[in-house]
C-alpha cells in the first residue's frame, strides 16, 4: 500500500486513507509525523511465534503488532499497531510481549504517552494459555504505566474490531478513540449467540451486532472519550484531542469510574436494546442513530455528553 | 345438406380443453369464496384443480417464490395428484426438489437452479428426476408457447384486489409470462400474495387472468442476489477491470450492455466515475444497460453516467433509489420498478452490442461452464446475454467494429457485425482454483449422465474477448484454432495451461494486438488500487444514493 | 505447510539504497514478503513458507519471471504465504521491489 500511492501528496494521503482499511504499517506511518516513526523488534529480527508451527499454521514475522516509538505533531510518544488481517489481530505470546514490553519502556520514562491502535478478535485458540496470560500482564504492565503518570490511549477502528482480551485492555486505557466500524466488547456476537442461543443475539443481524458493540454506542454509553470519522486524519486528530484532554490517574480517579459505571447500570440496566438506551437518554428518533454521518453524530454526542473527563 | 354438416360437427369437439379447465375451476370454486381460498386449505385447492400427470408450473423466479403453495404442492394426497411435469425456470427451493423426492412429480424442464445445483445432480443421476431439458430462460419461456405450455401456474405477488389483481412489486420477472402462457391456452391460475388490499398499487396481472388466490401467512422470502460489497474487491478485480475498461469498453466505444453478477463487473461499475472519466469515457461507454438494479452501479448513475437501465427483476434494499430516479428505472405508475424476466432477456440479446461476464472454467477453444462434476446450476440468462444473435439487422459501431475484425475481407455491406461477449475473470479462483482447464468437467458430467449435450455456459465460437489480470485476448483477430489456443493460453499466466504456452507464438500474437498486456495498454499493475474504487464500502453507496439505498442487515457495518 | 527456496543469478545489482522493505500481510489468499539488501550484487534468493501445499511448480514459474523482469540482485526474500494466487504472489514481489528502490532508511 505504501509504496502504491507515492505519487499522491502526504496531507492528501492521511485524509483519504481509511483508518479501517489500512494495514497496521501504513497506519502508524500515516498517524505518526512523517519519517519519524522506528520500530522495536521489526520483522527482519523475525521474532516470530513459537506456537504456530506446531498448528502447520502460517506466521508473520512481526506477529501481527509493530510497536515503536515517534513523533505526533513533534511530541514523542510510543505507538503499538495490531494488524487485524493477521490471525484477526488476535493476541499471541509474542505479539503480547512486545506490546507489555512498550508499556514497561513509558513506564521507566514516564513522560511519553502510549498510543495503542487495537484491531483484535481477542486470544489466538493455538496459544491460549500464553495469549491469556499476556493479556493479563499488559493490563498490569499498562496500570503500572499510568500510575506512573503515562497516558495510555486507546484508538479503535480496525476491521477485527476490539473483542476478548483486547476489550479488557482498552477498558484500561486512560481514554479511547472510535470510529463507526470500530466495536468494542469481551464476548463476539458468535460467542453469545453459541452460549446463549440466537434468539438472545443473532450475529448475522449485523445491524444489532453494529448498534450493541459499535462506535457510535460506545461513545454514546461513555465507553469511548471520542468518536471520529473513519480517515487517518480524524484519528490523528482524536489521538491529539484526547493527549490534550487526559489528566492524571489515580484512586480518586478509579472511584469516579466505579461511580460512573454503577450509574449507568441503575439507568440502562432494563434495557433490552441500544435504541432504548438512546430514547433512555432523550434523544429523539433514537432508531434514526445508526445512519447519522459523523459530522451529525458528532454533533449529537456533544449536545448529550456522558464523558466524564473525571472517570477512567 | 346445411343441417348434416351441423350433426357432423356437433360430433367433434373443438373445447375439451376449455371444459376440462371449467370444471377444474368449478372443482376448485367450492374452497374458495370469491376467488379468495384459505391458506390452510391450498392443499385441497390444489388436490381439487391438479390431475395426475399435468404440466405445472411453480413459479421460481430469482427473487420471489410461491414458497407457500410450493409446501401446499408436496402435501398432496399422492391417489389424487402424482407424476406431474414440472416447467420452471428456477429450481431454488428445497420443496422443489423434495417433490420428486415424494413422488408428486416425475418429470422437470427447468433453467436455473443455483442453490439446489448439488442436490439436483445427485437426483438426475440417482433417477429420482426424469430430466426433459436443461433451458436458458428465453428457451424454456419459448416452449411455454409451443410444446410446454402448463395446464396449471402457481405462481406469486405482493398484493391483490378482491377481483383478484394483481401487483408483483419489483419482482415482477416470470410472472407476465408465466401467465400469458397458461391462462390463454385454458390452464388455471393460482396466486398466493402477501395481501389482500381494496386496491392494489397497480396492476401487473389483470383480474381475468386470475381464477384463485391464496393469501399467504406470512410475505415470500425475497434475497439479495445481486449486492456485492465493495469492501471484498481485490486488487487482482480492479485491475482486471481497468483492463476491460481501456482495452474494450474504449475502443469498441461500447454503450449498450448487460454486466454478469460477480466482483470484476462490480469493480467495473465503481471505477466508471473515477478510472472511467480520467480517460475521457464518460457518455461515450456504458450508458444503457439491461441489468438488475445493482446497488455497484449507483456511483456510476450518480455521477451522470448511466441513461437507461431495464431490469430483469429488483434488488432488495433498492426500491427507493428506484422510485427516485425513475428518469434511469422502468417504473410504474404507483413508482416502484417494473421488471420483466423475458423482456430484458430479449433486449439483453438484441438491443445489447456486449455481455461481459465471469465463469468458473474456460477451456482451449474458449467454451465456459459453470458446472463442476457435482453440481447443475442450469443456464439461467447468460448464454442468451453471451450469444452473438444471429437475427440481429440494426447497425452499431461496436457490432460492425466486432464484424470486421472477425472478417476483414468481405464486403462491407454483406458483413454481419458481432457482438461483443466478453469473458473475465482471474486466472485463479477460489482456493487456487484454475480458471482455464483443458477438459471442462461439464463433458465429464455429460459423459457421466449420458446426456446428449455437455452443459455449455457460452460456447467458444461466440467468445470475442477474455480478460484476465494477464492482460486480453481478442479471439475476434486468431485466424485459427491454434491461434485461438495460443490466445487463450497467452492470458491464462500460471494455471497449467498458461504454463503449457508457446511462447513465441504468444509473443507474435502480442505483437498483432490479438494479446495485448497491461503494459500494451498503458497500465501499471502497482496502480490498481483499492482507492481507485468510487466506493470501497455498502455505506459508501449509502452515501452516493443520497442515503436512499437501504442495504439488507446482513451488509451492514454501521 | 511447504518450504521452498530459491537461488537466482541476476544481471545487475538492484536500485535504491534501502536496507529492508516489507510489504503485505499473512492471511488467507494474502502473502507477506520481507526483502532485505544482503546478497552479493549478482545474487537473489527467496525463501518461501507457504500453508499451500503442492504449488512448487508454479512458484518455479512464477519466480523465474519475475526475476527475469525485475533482475534483484543482491537481495533476499523471506516470504510468508496465506495460500496467496500467483498474481498476488507477482504483485507483491514487485510492490516490494518498488519499496526497497525507494530512497530512505
Amino acid at each position: 500500500m505504501t509504496a502504491l500511492l507515492r505519487h499522491v501528496a502526504p496531507a492528501e494521503r492521511i485524509s483519504s486513507t481509511s483508518f479501517s482499511e489500512a494495514s497496521a504499517r501504513t497506519r502508524v506511518e500515516l498517524l505518526l509525523d512523517p519519517g519519524s516513526f522506528v520500530e522495536f523488534i521489526g520483522p527482519e529480527k523475525r521474532e516470530i511465534s513459537p506456537h504456530l508451527r506446531i498448528f502447520d499454521l502460517p506466521e508473520q514475522f512481526d506477529d501481527g503488532i509493530v510497536v515503536g516509538h515517534g513523533r505526533l505533531d513533534g511530541s514523542p510518544v510510543f505507538i503499538a499497531a495490531q494488524e487485524g488481517r493477521f490471525m484477526g489481530g488476535a493476541f499471541g505470546e509474542v505479539h503480547g510481549a512486545k506490546l507489555t514490553g512498550l508499556l514497561r519502556a513509558a513506564r521507566q520514562i514516564r513522560s511519553t504517552p502510549v498510543l495503542v491502535l487495537f484491531d483484535t478478535g481477542g486470544v489466538r485458540l493455538q496459544e491460549a494459555n500464553a495469549g491469556e496470560l499476556a493479556i493479563a500482564e499488559i493490563m498490569r504492565a499498562l496500570m503500572e504505566a499510568r500510575t506512573a503518570g503515562v497516558k495510555v490511549i486507546g484508538l479503535i477502528g480496525g476491521r477485527s474490531g476490539c473483542y476478548g482480551g483486547g476489550g479488557l485492555i482498552a477498558g484500561c486505557c486512560s481514554a479511547l478513540a472510535v470510529s463507526e466500524p470500530g466495536r468494542i466488547a469481551v464476548s463476539g456476537p458468535e460467542v453469545i449467540e453459541t452460549n446463549r442461543g440466537v434468539e438472545e443475539f443473532d450475529s448475522r443481524d449485523r445491524a444489532l451486532v453494529w448498534r450493541t458493540m459499535g462506535g457510535k454506542h460506545r461513545r454514546l454509553l461513555g465507553a469511548a472519550d471520542v468518536f471520529t470519522d473513519d480517515t487517518m486524519q480524524d484519528f490523528r486528530e482524536a489521538a491529539l484531542d484526547l493527549l490534550g484532554l487526559v489528566g492524571t490517574f489515580g484512586l480518586d480517579k478509579l472511584k469516579a469510574e466505579q461511580m460512573r459505571l454503577g450509574d449507568r447500570l441503575r439507568r440502562f440496566g432494563a434495557c433490552e436494546d441500544a435504541v432504548d438506551i438512546w430514547t433512555a437518554d432523550g434523544i429523539a428518533h433514537a432508531e434514526t442513530v445508526p445512519e447519522l454521518s459523523a459530522d451529525q453524530f458528532i454533533a449529537l454526542a456533544n449536545r448529550i455528553g456522558r464523558t466524564s473527563r473525571d472517570a477512567r | 345438406m346445411l343441417m348434416s354438416t351441423n350433426a357432423e360437427k356437433s360430433t367433434t369437439t373443438w373445447q375439451h380443453h376449455r371444459e376440462a379447465r371449467d370444471s377444474r375451476l368449478e372443482a376448485g370454486a367450492r374452497l374458495a369464496r370469491g376467488k379468495t381460498v384459505e391458506a390452510r386449505d391450498a392443499t385441497r385447492l390444489l388436490e381439487a384443480v391438479i390431475r395426475p400427470g399435468d404440466r405445472v408450473c411453480l413459479e421460481g423466479d430469482n427473487q420471489k417464490q410461491a414458497d407457500l403453495l410450493s409446501r401446499a404442492l408436496l402435501a398432496v394426497d399422492l391417489s389424487k395428484v402424482n407424476d406431474l411435469h414440472m416447467v420452471q425456470s428456477g429450481v431454488v427451493l428445497p420443496e422443489h426438489l423434495d417433490l420428486f423426492d415424494r413422488g408428486v412429480a416425475r418429470k422437470l424442464d427447468y433453467a436455473y437452479s443455483g442453490p439446489q445445483s448439488a442436490r439436483i445432480a445427485h437426483m438426475l443421476f440417482g433417477g429420482k428426476i426424469e430430466l426433459g431439458a436443461v433451458h436458458t430462460y428465453l428457451e424454456l419461456f419459448a416452449r411455454y408457447f409451443i410444446d410446454l405450455t402448463p395446464h396449471v401456474a402457481l405462481i406469486a405477488a405482493v398484493s391483490a384486489d378482491r377481483e383478484g389483481n394483481l401487483y408483483t412489486g419489483p419482482n415482477t420477472e416470470d410472472t407476465p409470462t408465466v401467465v400469458e402462457a397458461t391462462a390463454f391456452k385454458d390452464g388455471v391460475l393460482i396466486a398466493q400474495v402477501n395481501e389482500i388490499v381494496d386496491q392494489v398499487p397497480r396492476v401487473d396481472i389483470p383480474a381475468d387472468r386470475v381464477h384463485f388466490v391464496v393469501k399467504a401467512d406470512k410475505p415470500f422470502f425475497v434475497e439479495p442476489l445481486f449486492t456485492r460489497d465493495p469492501a471484498a474487491i481485490t486488487e487482482g478485480q480492479i485491475l482486471t477491470a481497468m483492463l476491460a475498461i481501456k482495452g474494450i469498453y474504449a475502443p469498441y466505444g461500447v454503450r449498450r450492455l448487460n454486466h454478469g453478477i460477480g466482483f470484476s463487473t462490480a469493480a467495473i461499475e465503481l471505477l466508471l466515475p473515477t478510472f472511467g472519466d480520467r480517460l475521457g469515457l464518460k457518455g461515450r461507454i456504458a450508458t444503457h444497460f439491461a441489468l438488475n438494479p445493482h446497488p455497484a452501479l449507483i456511483p456510476a448513475i450518480e455521477s451522470g453516467w448511466v441513461q437507461q437501465i431495464h431490469s430483469f427483476g429488483s434488488e432488495v434494499g433498492m426500491e427507493e433509489y428506484i422510485r427516485a430516479r425513475s428518469d434511469v428505472y422502468f417504473t410504474g405508475p404507483d413508482g416502484s420498478l417494473r421488471s420483466n424476466r423475458a423482456f430484458c432477456q430479449t433486449a439483453g440479446l438484441y438491443a445489447c452490442d456486449m455481455f461481459i461476464g465471469s465463469t468458473l472454467q474456460i477451456d482451449l477453444q474458449g467454451n465456459s461452464s459453470t458446472v463442476t462434476t457435482s453440481r447443475i446450476a442450469g443456464f439461467g440468462g447468460a448464454p442468451n446475454m453471451g450469444a452473438d444473435a444471429r437475427g440481429r439487422r440494426h447497425p452499431s459501431e461496436p457490432w460492425l467494429k466486432a464484424g470486421g475484425e472477425a472478417d476483414p475481407d468481405s464486403p462491407a455491406l454483406l458483413r454481419r457485425g458481432r457482438k461483443l461477449v466478453v469473458q473475465i475473470g482471474e486466472t485463479f479462483g477460489d482456493r487456487n482454483v484454475p480458471l482455464f482447464v483443458e477438459k471442462l468437467d461439464a463433458i465429464e458430467l455429460a459423459e457421466k449422465l449420458n446426456l446428449e449435450l455437455a452443459p455449455i455456459m457460452i460456447y467458444g465460437d461466440d467468445v470475442t474477448h477474455i480478460v484476465t489480470e494477464e492482460g486480453v485476448a481478442n479471439l475476434l483477430l486468431c485466424r485459427n484454432a491454434g491461434e485461438r489456443e495460443q490466445a487463450i493460453r497467452g492470458v491464462a499466466g500460471y494455471t497449467e495451461v498458461g504454463r503449457g504456452r508457446d511462447r513465441n507464438m504468444v509473443e507474435r500474437l502480442r505483437q498483432r494486438g490479438v494479446i495485448r498486456r497491461p503494459e500494451d495498454l498503458g497500465i501499471n499493475p502497482l496502480d490498481a488500487d483499492r482507492s481507485m474504487l468510487a466506493a470501497r464500502s455498502i455505506k459508501d453507496l449509502v452515501r452516493w444514493s443520497g442515503g436512499l439505498y437501504a442495504p439488507p442487515s446482513k451488509f451492514r457495518n454501521w | 505447510m511447504e518450504d521452498l527456496s530459491f537461488q537466482h543469478r541476476v544481471r545487475g545489482r538492484a536500485g535504491g539504497s534501502r536496507q529492508n522493505a516489507l510489504v503485505g500481510v499473512v492471511a488467507s489468499g494474502n502473502l507477506e514478503v520481507l526483502v532485505e539488501r544482503t546478497l552479493p550484487d549478482a545474487e537473489c534468493r527467496l525463501e518461501i513458507k507457504t500453508a499451500a501445499v503442492g504449488f512448487g511448480e508454479v512458484w518455479t514459474a512464477v519466480i523465474g519471471d519475475f526475476v527475469e523482469r525485475y533482475s534483484p540482485g543482491g537481495l533476499r526474500f523471506s516470504i510468508n504465504d496465506g495460500g496467496a494466487r500467483p498474481d498476488t504472489v507477482s504483485l507483491r514481489l514487485a510492490q516490494a521491489v518498488r519499496l526497497i528502490e525507494e530512497d530512505g532508511q
